[in-house]
């Protein structure tokens, strides 16, 4: 699996991205700045990773959804390119059109790094096929701009897009107390109706290492480990 | 040279006028005068403390740079090296809160960066008036943690530990102590100093503008309160401070820079003849050439700004050219300011014109001076305090550990906490509230363990005695995680030091880490001292408020240990005996409204020997969680434990060990003496006895872990009886304190 990691000015969770994917055997990772010229199409995944593009000026996602990059990474997706976008890599997919909805301030005002609970509702995709169906994983989330919105209120089917993962507690219910962000529907990952651009605000590059996961768990991991394996499997 | 107005006036006294004068043979410029303003100044000089200081040993096996640079540094093995370095941001928080605290992360960032060293961690001890009754005191906390928060988060370096205390003192001089760790290699390491005569200085980072102008000096004052002190607080811009973190990285990585140093208190006028002098050089400063945001600054206004997020490097000549590409890539603006000469002498030009010509020894080397007289006493409110015997036991002991676990002091803070972003650059293995201290995997293998620790009840009580009590604490907390202790760093602050009082108490407290660190071999590998903390309605001084920043290392991922109980119906052990004294508790002055008494004794030499006993249960594999019994006392700690893990405990008091017969309420609460508390592997609880009796140390097994609850009897009488559930209610005070403060 080939994959660019896409860097802008503030964006800070590259290296910890680039080392999560390094540990996936077979992978080789470039990390790209956002202005070298760079041809996308020799790639099967481009990672836009988390951290404060451009400062989160306007809206967090608002100016890097805007530059010359994201040309090139909504046409690598048209050819069927695999795109993740983490946590401020999702407000930029947001905020560049290619998935739907709007990422507004957590409804505390106030920026939250804990670990959630996440129910794995879609397990077709490319970044979710090591999953079971309704599985529930833990994973961390770091933001103070991820309550989702969708376009429109009725989401999830036939408007265009997919929910892949919501927050929930351990057992797998949906409460107020599981939802770290006021997030419509609890709804915590989306992708589009093809599945191969997935946008999660929970950081899956910090949970590859059983040492540094509370619970000793790698959930993170096996998302990367799902698209090497469709890569593998489509190749 | 033609003389230049001065366009703000100088604090420079009398005296040190004087001296200036002889060193120079003449009267100085305002230019030169303005550069020993800003150097002589305390908060840069240390003239009231450094011969103090001189006192605490800062030499060990593994130090590589000790005090007296931007950052300690010592060796961790494989050829990694581990910076360190700790700041306070008092004054400009107490005014702004939300930009003090922020651009104090910042400028204690940057310090890493000037010994080649790429910032990996953060921690924080921040101390507000009572935010349960002082409105002040809540927007005060809530706007210094968002502050740290956006600072820390979007320069993508992990906010990993910290502590938070309110007390009266503080009300109008809260304390907001930043400290950060870097990481490196020892064959990039960098030495702030400017040793290559023909070598370029080049200015990176922000433009120049008015903020922050004489922000040396007004630290070096108390408070006045009035407008002007507003102005003197720096704009935060982490995305700039981000840009610097990558760039210089990348010139350190490449050996493109020969010296790195930030901009700090003094801008220019400090930065420049600093890094000139530890060098042996002199230079050339050109003031005209510095890229400026506001084009109509004087040349004393170019020399004296903190404009936030700017840092000098020293470049040899032929790698300009690559520096600049590297600077130009990240964006990041730079203006070539001047050159390092030969000679030791300092000129310093504007368009063409000589403002300063003088030995850089003269205007670096303050004269050490008395500290200045104006206090007028300090918290005096804790003199006469009553001793145990006179405060009446109560007679409910589960309501006061409820009302306890629920006092803002030893309260959950996961408010404060869940606010930083503790994972990014996943190193993180030990999280805030995990475990006594924060664990960083390193690249080698092995983990680094940090913490910071305060405690001005206690040292305002006893500064001697306070003082050994923090440094000890720290050293325990490092030891609960499974680290070794191998060097600390400590913050002085102190109210205004022409009160002999104050004087007194520094003195006292520098003897008392100095003694400690001799017993002990741990070596202080840098500091800061803050001086001048009043109220600046009533001119009381604070609290005398050492804190102490401990780093560890733990040597196998298997050591590290947390704080929940993780099974049941094993064994608690309490190592170390409880002592009657209850001199600067929580438990006394919540409870009883007092100080308490005298404060505990510390006995260095038992604490190295709990110390090091307890690593090795640790690494024999004996030990499933560890917690120092310190704050709160033994009630608390325990509470905590059971809350981690969902995993109660019942606890008989009769066995503690103790050298006379103990009250219940002692028992529970008594913060004195060295005391851990392990759930140790009921297989292997022989060993453990083995081990602690080798040591000649106090220990018994007061308990066990099981059930959904606390439990606490003496013999047959049962004193408390608490379901988690009703422990976690009252721990997440905070939550419902705060809840409304964004």
């Amino acid at each position: 699996m080939r994959v660019a990691v896409i860097r802008f000015p503030g964006t800070n969770c590259d290296l910890d991205t680039i080392r999560a994917i390094n540990s996936v055997p077979g992978a080789v990772c470039d990390l790209v700045w956002h202005s070298d010229d760079v041809n996308l199409s020799k790639y099967d995944l481009v990672v836009l990773p988390g951290g404060f593009s451009y400062s989160d000026r306007l809206r967090a996602g608002a100016i890097a959804a805007r530059l010359p990059v994201m040309e090139g990474v909504r046409d690598f997706a048209e050819d069927g390119g695999l795109v993740l976008g983490i946590c401020n890599g999702f407000q930029v997919l947001v905020e560049s059109g290619m998935l739907p909805g709007a990422l507004l301030p957590n409804s505390n005002g106030r920026f939250v790094c804990r670990w959630v609970h996440l129910k794995v509702e879609e397990n077709r995709g490319p970044f979710t096929n090591l999953f079971d169906r309704n599985e529930v994983i833990a994973l961390p989330v770091a933001h103070r701009e991820g309550r989702y919105h969708p376009q429109e209120p009725t989401a999830g089917d036939g408007s265009g897009y997919r929910v892949v993962m919501r927050y929930v507690d351990r057992s797998g219910r949906r409460t107020a107390a599981a939802n770290p962000n006021g997030s419509y529907g609890s709804i915590a990952a989306i992708s589009n109706r093809e599945g191969n651009v997935l946008g999660m605000m929970p950081h899956p590059e910090r949970a590859c290492d059983p040492l540094l996961s509370p619970l000793g768990r790698c959930d993170g991991l096996r998302l990367f480990l799902s698209a090497a394996n469709y890569v593998r499997g489509s190749a | 040279m033609t003389p230049q107005k001065l366009t703000v006036g100088t604090s420079l006294s009398e005296k040190d006028l004087e001296e200036l004068k002889a060193r120079l043979g003449r009267d100085p410029t305002p230019v030169e005068v303005a550069i020993a303003e800003a150097l002589w100044s305390e908060h840069c000089s240390y003239r009231t403390t450094r011969g103090l200081l001189r006192s605490l040993p800062t030499e060990g096996r593994r130090v590589v740079l000790g005090p007296g640079y931007d950052a300690g540094v010592i060796e961790v093995g494989d050829g990694y090296v581990v910076s360190v370095h700790i700041e306070s941001h008092n004054h400009p928080s107490a005014i702004d809160p939300y930009g003090g605290a922020a651009t104090g992360v910042g400028g204690v960032v940057r310090d890493i960066l000037t010994v080649g060293t790429r910032p990996i961690a953060l921690l924080n001890s921040i101390r507000f008036g009572p935010v349960e009754v002082s409105s002040h005191s809540r927007w005060l906390l809530s706007n210094v943690v968002r502050g740290i928060s956006d600072y820390g988060n979007s320069i993508g370096v992990p906010t990993v530990a910290g502590e938070v205390e309110f007390d009266p003192s503080f009300e109008r001089n809260c304390l907001v102590d930043v400290a950060c760790i870097g990481l490196g290699r020892i064959e990039r390491l960098l030495v702030p100093r400017a040793d290559r005569p023909g070598s370029l200085l080049l200015l990176i980072g922000n433009h120049t503008g008015r903020d922050g102008i004489r922000g040396a000096a007004f630290a070096s004052r108390p408070l006045s309160g009035s407008e002007d002190d507003r102005y003197a607080v720096q704009v935060p811009d982490p995305f700039t401070e981000k840009l610097l973190i990558d760039a210089i990285t990348e010139l350190v990585d490449g050996g493109l820079v020969l010296a790195v140093k930030d901009l700090g208190a003094g801008g220019l006028a400090t930065a420049v003849p600093e890094i000139l002098h530890k060098g042996g050089t002199g230079g050339v400063l050109d003031l005209s050439a510095v890229h400026l945001r506001e084009p109509d600054m004087t040349p004393i206004e170019v020399l004296l700004s903190e404009s936030q997020e700017r840092m000098l490097l020293v470049v040899e000549r032929e790698l300009i050219g690559e520096v600049l590409r590297v600077l130009e890539r990240y964006e990041v603006p730079s203006s070539l300011i001047g050159e390092v000469t030969e000679g030791g002498r300092l000129r310093v030009l504007w368009r063409g014109e000589v403002l300063a010509d003088a030995p850089v020894w003269a205007l670096v080397d303050a004269p050490e001076a008395p500290p200045r007289g104006r206090g007028i006493g300090g918290e005096d409110d804790q003199k006469g305090a009553k001793v145990t015997a006179e405060l009446t036991e109560p007679e409910d002991l589960e309501e006061v550990l409820l009302r306890m676990l629920a006092s803002p002091n030893l309260c959950s803070k996961e408010w404060v906490y869940s606010q930083y972003d503790q994972e990014v650059g996943t190193r993180t293995v030990l999280r805030p509230g995990e475990g006594d201290a924060a664990v960083l995997a390193l690249p080698n293998g092995k983990f680094l363990a940090v913490k910071l620790d305060g405690d001005p009840k206690k040292c305002a009580l006893d500064p001697y005695l306070g003082a050994m009590n923090v440094v000890s604490e720290c050293r325990r907390n490092l030891t609960c995680v499974g680290a070794e202790t191998v060097a600390i760093v400590d913050h002085l602050q102190f109210g205004d030091p022409g009160d002999p009082e104050v004087y007194a108490s520094l003195e006292m407290t520098v003897r008392a880490i100095a003694d400690y660190c001799r017993a002990t071999g741990i070596p202080v590998v840098g500091g800061k001292v803050s001086l001048y903390n009043s109220d600046s309605v009533t001119g009381r001084n604070i609290k005398p408020t050492p804190v102490i920043g401990g780093i560890g290392i733990v040597e196998r991922p298997s050591m590290v240990t947390r704080v929940s109980f993780r099974r049941k119906g094993d064994p608690i052990v309490l190592v170390g005996s409880t002592c009657p004294e209850l001199g600067g508790s929580e438990y006394a002055e919540l409870i009883h409204g007092s100080a308490g008494g005298p404060v505990p004794p510390v006995d260095p030499d038992e604490d190295s020997r709990i110390c090091s006993a307890v690593l090795h249960l640790i690494s024999l594999g004996a030990v499933l969680a560890a917690h120092d019994s310190s704050r709160g006392g033994l009630g608390v700690a325990l509470a905590e434990m059971s809350i981690g893990g969902g995993i109660g405990a019942s606890i008989d008091l009769r066995r503690l060990r103790s050298d006379g017969p103990l009250r219940d309420d002692v028992a529970l609460f008594s913060e004195g003496r060295s005391r851990i508390i392990l759930e140790v592997r009921e297989e292997d609880l022989r060993l453990c006895g083995r081990v602690l009796d080798r040591q000649g140390l106090p220990w018994s097994v007061i308990g066990r872990t099981g059930g959904r609850s606390l439990t606490v009897t003496r013999g047959r009488k049962e004193l408390v009886d608490l379901s988690i559930g009703e422990l976690r209610r009252a721990w997440s005070s905070l939550e419902r304190l705060m809840g409304g403060w964004a």
